[in-house]
């Protein structure tokens, strides 16, 4: 068993123990924390492994969540189905995307993706008759179920979302040692060259948006059920800026670094809280620090220090 | 009130909008012409500019002109001197690297957004326009009677939109001579062509791109004391004109000026007109997805020469 296998089967461990130990305080935080951080890692497939800086990812994340909530709330669509349709729905919308954007490259791909973001989020306030526009809707109880158990019990749902974390923090394991996660590094390090050695750089950058949108999709669809609610502030612009703070924070380019971003800016924004309530003034001054001093994030910078094996 | 005096209203409010849109945009034009980067806080410097006009007229509270005058002269200033300490403090520091420039701009869109949240707090706040006079506007029919010549009710405007008209075209003129003629222009210019070649001819290229950046945010705040008589300051208004900048420079293609003033005033008519005869939400889907495909398939821009 390799060192990074180890410390990713560590980390879920000590979340598994962390679920019977915590206070309910910041049990609940952490429940939320992971669905966000399998956010994050989605958003660090395509920013940290290809190199593609999107600013829409939003959408993705709202795919997810109103394919869920949509179909729980007219079609009494139980769970089990509700769930993978809302990761499927971002998934199509990410190739639609994907195919579009794809044809631009640095600061373009930023704009078209924040536009396709922003119009979804129109088209969200402009349906507002069905998806309850900026107000949203809430999840009942009842349909708040999955395999028999109450979603909305904290201790269930700290527990799927441990589920969803490891599932996709393996998956991201084992992806960026894949062949395919080794050419995404190449085509982030060198397009021309990927190229140049043969590989399908198109095919495998739509590959990673394909899969970035799904993951992001699957954190909206499960945010969606855990949580209770569905709302249009979840297709908003900043929402499409957290995923990437949190992966410059942790470390792009980690496995690991996702979470550690999210659970670093998650309780950094709780401290700010006690002095302001303009929360993403936290945000933004971390946005300028990062890029000003931390470019590689916080595990980023311990793979430079004393980790090198770090994926 | 009918079609006809209907539509004459849509395209007067339509050309008040443009003309605003025109300057803000060439702010933001300029800062990706010259500087190659895109500045996701432009919104926020065009949000200060409002809310700083405010507070200016607040010092010169005896008489409305005298307050506008001041706001006119100091905030747009100011708001370039911010911008200006952004730059040298953090821009410079990144080497003006696109893609991190773009995220230490989305971060000071955050900060400057909550400090005025925390400072002038969540309310719309007015400033009085120093003169502000109805226009009737006449409106010719024909009737059994032969021609008949009448003000329709309702067909008006005001003195001041008038001036803000005449304003944000003098301000663009002047854009446009200084980029043309002047020694400034040329350094600019130079700068935009090529960096590496302009630095080998001694250009101080680090600082024009300060000037450069200081020049689009005062720009941006100029439109916004023009604009805040008529619309309220308020710490959420940057929204829009950034959208709209955005929508303007792609359209206009990227770093081109003349492109820049032809799609403000395409865009900034057509959005007062759809506004007033369709829903603004769908309008601001369809001008969405357009810019969005516009930047697919054009890169250049509709009005740009050839595709960068």
């Amino acid at each position: 068993m390799s060192r990074a296998l180890v410390l990713h089967l560590g980390l879920i461990a000590v979340l598994f123990a962390a679920a019977f130990l915590l206070p309910a305080y910041h049990h609940g935080n952490l429940a939320r924390i992971m669905v966000l951080a399998v956010y994050a890692m989605g958003y660090n497939i395509l920013f940290g492994y290809a190199g593609l800086l999107s600013l829409g990812h939003a959408m993705f994340f709202a795919a997810g969540m109103y394919g869920m909530g949509l179909t729980v709330r007219y079609w009494d669509w139980p769970m089990i189905l509700a769930l993978p349709f809302g990761t499927l729905a971002a998934a199509a919308l990410a190739l639609l995307v994907a195919v579009l954007a794809l044809r631009t490259a640095g600061v373009a791909f930023m704009i078209v993706t924040l536009m396709f973001s922003q119009a979804g989020f129109l088209v969200i306030l402009y349906f507002n008759p069905i998806t309850r526009g900026d107000e949203g809707f809430v999840i009942p109880q009842a349909a708040r179920r999955l395999a028999g158990l109450d979603l909305s019990d904290p201790m269930n749902r700290y527990l799927a979302a441990l589920v969803l974390f490891s599932v996709v923090l393996l998956a991201c394991h084992r992806l960026v040692l894949s062949r395919l996660g080794r050419v995404l590094v190449a085509i982030r390090e060198n397009e021309e060259r990927a190229r140049l050695l043969g590989y399908d750089v198109w095919a495998h950058k739509l590959g990673a948006v394909v899969l970035s949108g799904s993951v992001a999709g699957a954190a909206g669809a499960a945010y969606g059920a855990l949580f209770g609610s569905v709302g249009a502030s979840f297709a908003e612009v900043p929402f499409s800026i957290l995923p990437l703070l949190y992966v410059l924070a942790g470390g792009a380019g980690t496995v690991i670094g996702p979470f550690v971003g999210t659970a670093f800016m998650f309780y950094l924004r709780d401290l700010a809280g006690t002095v302001t309530d303009a929360h993403m003034l936290v945000a933004g001054a971390a946005l300028i620090a990062l890029t000003l001093f931390a470019r590689r994030g916080l595990m980023g910078l311990v793979r430079a220090r004393w980790a090198g094996w770090l994926p | 009130m009918e079609f006809g005096p209907h539509l004459i209203l849509a395209l007067l409010e339509g050309l008040v909008q443009a003309s605003v849109l025109m300057l803000t945009a060439l702010g933001l034009s300029l800062v990706f012409g010259v500087m190659r980067v895109v500045n996701v806080a432009h919104g926020e410097f065009f949000m200060l500019g409002a809310v700083l006009a405010h507070v200016v007229a607040g010092w010169f509270g005896a008489h409305p002109a005298l307050g506008f005058i001041a706001a006119l002269l100091l905030a747009p200033p100011l708001v370039a001197l911010a911008a200006l300490a952004f730059d040298r403090t953090v821009l410079h520091r990144l080497g003006h690297d696109p893609e991190r420039t773009i995220v230490a701009t989305i971060g000071l869109l955050y900060v400057i957004q909550q400090l005025t949240l925390m400072t002038f707090g969540p309310e719309a706040r007015p400033v009085t326009a120093p003169f502000n006079h109805r226009i009737a506007i006449p409106w010719i029919e024909t009737t059994a009677a032969g021609l008949s010549f009448y003000f329709p009710w309702g067909l008006s405007t005001t003195s001041y939109k008038l001036f803000v008209v005449v304003a944000a075209f003098a301000a663009s003129a002047g854009v446009w001579l200084m980029m043309a003629r002047g020694r400034v222009g040329l350094v600019l210019r130079a700068t935009q062509l090529d960096r590496e070649t302009a630095q080998a001819f001694a250009i101080p290229v680090h600082q024009v791109y300060g000037f450069v950046f200081a020049l689009g945010a005062g720009l941006a705040a100029l439109g916004a004391v023009l604009v805040v008589p008529i619309r309220q300051a308020h710490y959420l208004m940057g929204g829009d004109p950034l959208l709209l900048s955005f929508i303007v420079v792609i359209i206009g293609g990227l770093g081109s000026l003349r492109g820049t003033v032809w799609a403000a005033l395409l865009i900034g008519m057509s959005d007062g007109i759809v506004s007033v005869f369709f829903s603004p939400t769908l309008a601001k889907i369809l001008a969405t997805l357009l810019v969005a495909l516009v930047l697919v398939y054009r890169p250049g821009g509709l009005f740009g020469a050839k595709p960068a």
